[in-house]
C-alpha cells in the first residue's frame, strides 16, 4: 500500500455550545487517511462518528464548533479556511455520501443536474458539457440508459440507484478522499453489495481514499483496510481490520464483536452489550466507557487513559489495563 | 401532465353543478318576492301574477332550475331586476375591475410576502427576522378596512401622493391594492419563513453544501423551490378568495367592482343579479383553483391525481 497520506486529521474537538452545557461530540480525534487506502469508522448511533467527518468538511450544524485541533488535506490546514476556500474544497477534494439516498437528493431538481451543478462549480464547463458529463458518471455508476435517467428527477429512481446518483455527484469531481456515511445502511442487503463493490472499483480506478463510517462490522470486514473504533467522541481502538477482528484489544471493541450473531454457533440468545452511550454532556474524569465496561476497577472511574500505541506501530488502544502481548483475560474469559 | 390537467378538469364539472344548485336554492330561500319587487311598490297583484307568469316563476322549481343552467351555457344569466338589463352586461363591466385588483394585490402578496419571509429564514432570530415577523403579525391583526382607511388618510388626504377614490390609473390602484395584498402578504411571508426554516434542515440541502455549492444558490435553487410548494397554494386560494372578497376595499375606495356590485343588488333585491354575480365569482375561484392545482403539479411533480 502506498503510504502517501492525503487526510490527517489530529486532535479534532468539535463542541457543540448549548444552554444545557457543553456536548463534547468529537473529543480528540487523530485519525490518518492514505492514497487509495480505505479507513473505517465504526461505532454506536452517537458516538461521533458522522460529526466527525462533517468537521473534516467543516459543515456541522449549529451550534457545533471545531473547538481545536486541525485537518490537513495533503499538508494543507483546512481549519481556519474561509466558507469560500472550504466551499472550493467541499464535492472537489472531498466528498461525501450520505446515509439516506431517499432525502439527500433534492426532490425537484432532476438527478442530472444535481450532478451537473457540482462539475460546473468546480470545473467550470458550461452546462452542455457538465450535463454531458454527468451522464458518464452515470454511466460510470453502472445506471441503465443514463441519458433518460439523467433528466428524471429522484423519486422516479429506486433506492439503490439513488444511492448510485450520490456516489457519481460525489466522484464527478475526482475527489482525494471520499468520506461515506453509512452509504448503505438503508438499502436492502442484495444492493448493499453491489454498492460495496462499485465502491471498491471505483476506488481502485480513481485512487481515492475513502472515509468509511458505518455501524455494520460485517461490511468494515468487507470493505476497510484499517478502522477506528469510536466510543463517546474518542478513538478507543485503532488498528488494521484483521488485527481488529482476529485480536481485538479493547472491552468495547469486544463486546462489539461479541453481538454479532454467530452462524456457525448454536446460539440460544443474541448477546447484547448492556447500557448505552454517555451522553456528550456527561462530564467524565475517568474512561469513558467504565459504566458499560465488564472490567472496569475504581482507577478506571479516576484515570482517563490515553490512546496507547503499540511498540510495532501497527495498532492503538485506550484502556488502562491493556498491556502489549497479554490478552486481556480478567472478566473475560470467553473473548 | 396533460392526462392530469383532462382529469382536473372533468372533476371541475360536478363542482361547478353543485355552486349553481346551491345558489339557486339559496335564491330561493332568500325572503322577498322578486316579482314583486320587480313590479315595484302599489303594483296591483294581477300584474304581479302576469310578471310572475312572464318570468316563470310559477313553475315548478326543478323546471326553473334548468332553465336557468340551460341559460347559463348561453351566456344568459337573466335580467336585471333595478336596470332590466341583462345581468351578463353588467357583469363583465365590473368583472375585470375585480381581476385586476385581485392581481395587482396577490403580486403585492407575493412579492412583498415572498422577501419578507426568505430574508427572516436566511438568518433567523436575528433582528431582521423578529421585525420582519413582527411587521407581518401586524399585518394579520389589521382589518383590512381599516388598513385601507388609514392609509387612505395618510397617503391621499395628508400627503396626497394617492388619489382618494376611483380605478382609472395606476396611482388609483397602488393603494386599494396594497390595502387589499397587506394581509396575503404577511400571512406568506411566515409561511415562507417556517417552510423554508423546514426545508434548510432537510438532508439535500446538506449535501447541497457537502458539493461546495455557493450559499445562495443552496437557498434559492435548493431550499426555495421545495419551499414554495406549500406557499403556492396559499397564494392560490389568497387570489380566489380576493375575488369575493373585495366587497369592504370596493367599498372603502369606491371601485366598481364585482364585490361591491353583489353588495348593492343585495340590497336592492335585484336577484337575478345577486344570483350572477355570486355564480360568476364562484366561476372564477373555480377556475382559479384548478390554475393552482396545475402550478403545484409543475413544481411538486411527485404529486398523482389518485
Amino acid at each position: 500500500m502506498a503510504q502517501e497520506k492525503v487526510l490527517e486529521i489530529n486532535q479534532l474537538k468539535t463542541y457543540f455550545h448549548t444552554k444545557r452545557g457543553i456536548g463534547k461530540v468529537v473529543d480528540g480525534i487523530d485519525l490518518t487517511l492514505h492514497k487509495g487506502e480505505t479507513l473505517g469508522i465504526v461505532g454506536e448511533s452517537g458516538c461521533g462518528k458522522s460529526m466527525t467527518s462533517l468537521s473534516v468538511l467543516q459543515l456541522v450544524p449549529d451550534p457545533g464548533k471545531i473547538v481545536e485541533g486541525s485537518v490537513r488535506l495533503n499538508n494543507e490546514e483546512l481549519v481556519g479556511k474561509s466558507e469560500k476556500q472550504m466551499r472550493n474544497i467541499r464535492g472537489n477534494q472531498i466528498s461525501m455520501i450520505f446515509q439516506e439516498p431517499m432525502t439527500s437528493l433534492n426532490p425537484v431538481i432532476s438527478v442530472g443536474e444535481q450532478i451537473a451543478e457540482t462539475i460546473r462549480e468546480h470545473q467550470g464547463l458550461n452546462r452542455k458539457q457538465a450535463f454531458q458529463k454527468s451522464i458518464e458518471m452515470l454511466k460510470l455508476v453502472g445506471i441503465p440508459s443514463p441519458e433518460k435517467r439523467a433528466k428524471q428527477e429522484p423519486f422516479q429512481l429506486s433506492g439503490g440507484m439513488r444511492q448510485r446518483v450520490m456516489i457519481a455527484m460525489a466522484l464527478a469531481c475526482n475527489p482525494e478522499v471520499l468520506i461515506a456515511d453509512e452509504p448503505t445502511t438503508a438499502l436492502d442487503v442484495t444492493i448493499q453489495s453491489q454498492i460495496l463493490k462499485l465502491m471498491k472499483n471505483l476506488q481502485k480506478k480513481l485512487k481515492m481514499g475513502i472515509i468509511f463510517i458505518t455501524h455494520d462490522l460485517g461490511v468494515v470486514a468487507e470493505t476497510c483496510d484499517r478502522v477506528a473504533v469510536m466510543y463517546a467522541g474518542e478513538i478507543v481502538e485503532y488498528s488494521t481490520t484483521e488485527e481488529l477482528f482476529r485480536h481485538p484489544k479493547h472491552p468495547y471493541t469486544k463486546g462489539l464483536l461479541q453481538s454479532l450473531p454467530k452462524l456457525y454457533e448454536d446460539q440460544e440468545e443474541l448477546q447484547a452489550m448492556e447500557g448505552s452511550i454517555p451522553s456528550p454532556f456527561k462530564e467524565h474524569q475517568g474512561c469513558k466507557f467504565t459504566d458499560r465496561c465488564p472490567i472496569a476497577e475504581d482507577s478506571c472511574h479516576q484515570i482517563h487513559p490515553d490512546l496507547k500505541m503499540s511498540s510495532d506501530h501497527s495498532y492503538q488502544v485506550r484502556c488502562l489495563f491493556y498491556q502489549e502481548e497479554k490478552e486481556l483475560t480478567k472478566g473475560m474469559s470467553s473473548v | 401532465m396533460l392526462a392530469f390537467i383532462t382529469k382536473r378538469l372533468a372533476q371541475t364539472i360536478p363542482v361547478i353543478f353543485g355552486i349553481t344548485l346551491v345558489v339557486f336554492l339559496i335564491m330561493q330561500m332568500v325572503p322577498g318576492d322578486s316579482a314583486q319587487v320587480l313590479a315595484g311598490e302599489g303594483a296591483s297583484k294581477e300584474t304581479i301574477e302576469n310578471l310572475r307568469h312572464n318570468l316563470g316563476l310559477d313553475r315548478p322549481l326543478y323546471v326553473q332550475y334548468f332553465d336557468s343552467i340551460a341559460g347559463l351555457f348561453q351566456g344568459d344569466l337573466g335580467i336585471s331586476a333595478k336596470s332590466h338589463q341583462p345581468v351578463i352586461n353588467e357583469i363583465t363591466t365590473r368583472l375585470p375591475i375585480s381581476v385586476e385588483l385581485a392581481f395587482y394585490s396577490t403580486l403585492i402578496t407575493i412579492i412583498l410576502g415572498m422577501t419578507a419571509g426568505i430574508i427572516s429564514a436566511v438568518r433567523p432570530y436575528s433582528v431582521s427576522d423578529m421585525s420582519v415577523m413582527v411587521v407581518a403579525l401586524l399585518g394579520i391583526s389589521f382589518p383590512s378596512f381599516w388598513l385601507g382607511l388609514i392609509l387612505m388618510y395618510i397617503f391621499s388626504v395628508e400627503l396626497q401622493w394617492f388619489p382618494v377614490s376611483g380605478w382609472d390609473s395606476v396611482k388609483h390602484m397602488i393603494l386599494p391594492a396594497f390595502t387589499l395584498g397587506a394581509s396575503g402578504a404577511a400571512i406568506v411571508a411566515r409561511m415562507t419563513r417556517s417552510s423554508m426554516l423546514e426545508v434548510v434542515r432537510q438532508d439535500y440541502i446538506r449535501t447541497a453544501r457537502a458539493k461546495g455549492i455557493r450559499g445562495y444558490l443552496v437557498i434559492y435553487k435548493h431550499a426555495l423551490r421545495n419551499a414554495l410548494i406549500p406557499v403556492i397554494t396559499v397564494v392560490g386560494l389568497q387570489f380566489g378568495a380576493l375575488l369575493g372578497g373585495t366587497v369592504l376595499i370596493e367599498s372603502v375606495f369606491a371601485i366598481n367592482g364585482l364585490g361591491r356590485l353583489i353588495v348593492e343588488s343585495i340590497r336592492m333585491r335585484d336577484i337575478p343579479m345577486v344570483q350572477g354575480g355570486i355564480l360568476v365569482a364562484s366561476l372564477v375561484f373555480v377556475i382559479v383553483n384548478l390554475f393552482v392545482d396545475i402550478l403545484y403539479r409543475f413544481f411538486n411533480r411527485r404529486i398523482d391525481l389518485n
